[in-house]
């Protein structure tokens, strides 16, 4: 049975449950006395509970799950879905930027170039990776890996995990704002199929610098939103620790992204989230991948350009009164 | 005179809302009292300082076209709320509140119209209305002007003001970054200029997409711009903001912007631009 560091709120009864079953093994074990009925009744226990909780997570615990920091972040996809991963660095103008983690490499045969977001699990990692929020130079990094891929006919997948593109004099004086402007405007045209998959946490954004697809898969329990629940708390009930509520208010689950078009396809996650099950996860993102990236490949790039297009073309609810007298059009 | 012609359905007004009450306003930065009417006639900008007071769309619109060239188009559009969003207030409550204050039906004022005989097509963002946020309203109706300019084969311009995306439309106000950056690229292909002015104050979502986007990038002497706002990076990184920082001058010497063009002479201007970057037998 694992054991959990960190424990979210609404995931204490499983962890003394669990607590429990530990408790019975070391007794059995040392006292050599048959528990196992007692074992077995816990187990029962901890997969019901498991199911309980987890089968009705509300929209707030869905982002503490998609920011849990045993959560699978890009790089363990990556290891374990690409093969020959050459990871390239730098955006040719002024650093490298490790937050965002930019590569070649082979995804069961085909080539892709990857552009992943990354976060770190140590503290020193994760200042490293300046907590997967990128600087300009991220952006700016990406989009001449996907123009590279784009020139030989690459496709491109994208994993998408952060809070949002760092906040900062140095973002601003380089102009964070611009980089993310042009990612959106070029992934927008890019003559190859690309794949963006919302792992963890979808921010603003930081998340759609590196987000316009042809297809977006979101893992069950990631989330992705204009702004953070507690950003959105912060100015409109004027108190983060309405963050809750705002993540109530904002609808920002997987369930309602397919719902509203932002994606297309949920990547299923084991219950309680990917770290519960880390290869089941990386199958999981395999099989919708390759799944896609087939649909994809068939497409001349007009069809494949004019989708994408489509796509977001469409999104958006507004209401055009029919009794309004048009216009015509001048010229 | 109608100061420009406009469909029956049209909510421009040409009222100037965003003068303070009473005959006279203060000067910001000198202190001293401007007469209404002149600070009206120098396009709300403080004679002596040069501080640019905010203008709203349907004045920014009379001052940049020319007399009867405008033609608005969408005004029909309008903001419903597909999430049934509830802050402190609804959603649908605060679209009501705001529309009565402006008289807007949304945050953008988009239309077509000539700026000293050159066809444009335009889109004006108007603070006031729930902080120019972009929703899908704002996305659409300037997804449209582009779109527009697209088939015309004319200039488009935007005059951009906004805190950001429009929280209460969730994420699908997120998406119209993605709509109107789009947009623009088909824009680009078909190789017509598009003009960005940022005023004051332009962050976020909308200077993330668009209003980043421009073949040439103006702004408003003074006006904050950024992706964070200043408070936020101070909360976050607890850095000590150089001085001036966000501004319009600031963003100059960082070279994010070409120009700083003030109010007064940027009609001139996008004229000067667009006749060097277009020519009429470009039209459709």
């Amino acid at each position: 049975m694992e054991q959990f560091e960190f424990i979210l709120d609404f995931e204490k009864p499983l962890r003394d449950l669990e607590k429990q079953l530990r408790a019975l093994e070391t007794v059995s074990r040392e006292n050599r006395v048959d528990v196992q009925s007692e074992i077995d009744s816990i187990l029962e226990k901890i997969e019901a509970t498991k199911r309980t909780i987890y089968k009705n997570l509300t929209p707030w615990q869905k982002v503490q799950i998609a920011r849990h920091p045993k959560r699978l972040y890009s790089l363990d996809y990556i290891r374990s879905l690409i093969n020959n991963f050459q990871e390239l660095h730098g955006d040719r103008r002024f650093r490298d930027d490790p937050a965002m983690i930019c590569g070649t490499g082979r995804l069961e045969g085909h080539p892709v170039t990857v552009i992943a977001q990354q976060k770190g699990r140590k503290t020193k990692h994760k200042i490293l990776r300046n907590f997967g929020m990128p600087h300009p130079e991220g952006y700016r990094k990406a989009l001449r890996c996907m123009e590279m891929a784009e020139k030989f006919g690459i496709p491109i997948l994208c994993l998408i995990d952060t809070a949002g593109a760092a906040p900062g004099i140095g973002s601003e004086e380089r102009h964070v704002a611009e980089a993310i402007a042009v990612n959106i405007r070029q992934m927008s045209r890019l003559e190859v199929p690309i794949i963006a998959a919302v792992i963890g946490e979808g921010g603003s954004g930081g998340a759609l610098g590196i987000g316009v697809a042809d297809k977006v898969l979101v893992f069950e329990n990631s989330y992705y939103a204009t702004i953070s629940p507690e950003g959105c708390a912060a100015i409109l009930w004027k108190d983060r620790t309405h963050a809750k509520d705002a993540a109530e208010a904002m609808k920002l689950d997987a369930q309602e992204l397919i719902k509203f078009g932002v994606a297309d396809e949920i990547v299923e996650e084991p219950l309680g989230g990917t770290h519960r099950d880390p290869e089941k996860s990386v199958e999981n993102l395999r099989d919708a991948i390759l799944r896609n990236l087939q649909d994809l490949k068939g497409q001349d790039t007009d069809t494949l350009l004019e989708n994408r297009y489509q796509k977001y073309r469409n999104i958006g609810v507004y209401l055009e009164a029919e009794n309004f007298e048009s216009a015509s059009r001048i010229g | 005179m109608p100061l420009f012609s406009k469909p029956k359905y049209s909510t421009v007004t040409v009222k100037k809302k965003d003068i303070p009450q009473g005959l006279w306003t203060k000067d910001p930065i000198t202190g001293d009292l401007i007469y209404n009417k002149e600070l009206e006639q120098n396009l709300l900008v403080a004679p002596k300082s040069g501080y640019h007071f905010p203008m709203d769309a349907p004045t920014r619109i009379e001052s940049l076209l020319d007399e009867g060239t405008f033609k608005e188009w969408d005004a029909e559009l309008t903001s419903v709320d597909p999430l049934s969003f509830k802050d402190k207030k609804a959603y649908s409550d605060r679209l009501d509140t705001y529309r009565k204050k402006t008289k807007l039906t949304d945050a953008v004022i988009s239309g077509s119209g000539n700026i000293l005989d050159l066809p444009v097509e335009i889109s004006v963002m108007d603070f006031r209305f729930i902080g120019a946020s972009m929703g899908a309203v704002v996305g659409e109706k300037i997804t449209r002007s582009i779109e527009r300019a697209t088939d015309r084969k004319v200039p488009c311009v935007t005059i951009c003001a906004s805190g950001g995306a429009r929280m209460q439309e969730g994420i699908l106000s997120l998406m119209q970054m993605a709509k109107t950056s789009a947009a623009l690229a088909r824009l680009a292909k078909a190789k017509l200029p598009y003009l960005s002015v940022l005023t004051n104050p332009t962050y976020a979502g909308v200077m993330a997409s668009f209003a980043s986007l421009g073949d040439l990038i103006i702004a408003e002497p003074g006006a904050l711009i950024g992706f964070a706002g200043a408070r936020v990076i101070k909360e976050t990184t607890k850095e000590e903001l150089p001085k001036g920082f966000q501004t319009a001058e600031f963003l100059l010497e960082h070279g994010l912007i070409d120009q700083i063009v003030p109010r007064q002479e940027l009609r001139d201007r996008l004229k000067t631009f667009f006749s060097v970057l277009w020519s009429a037998e470009q039209a459709g």
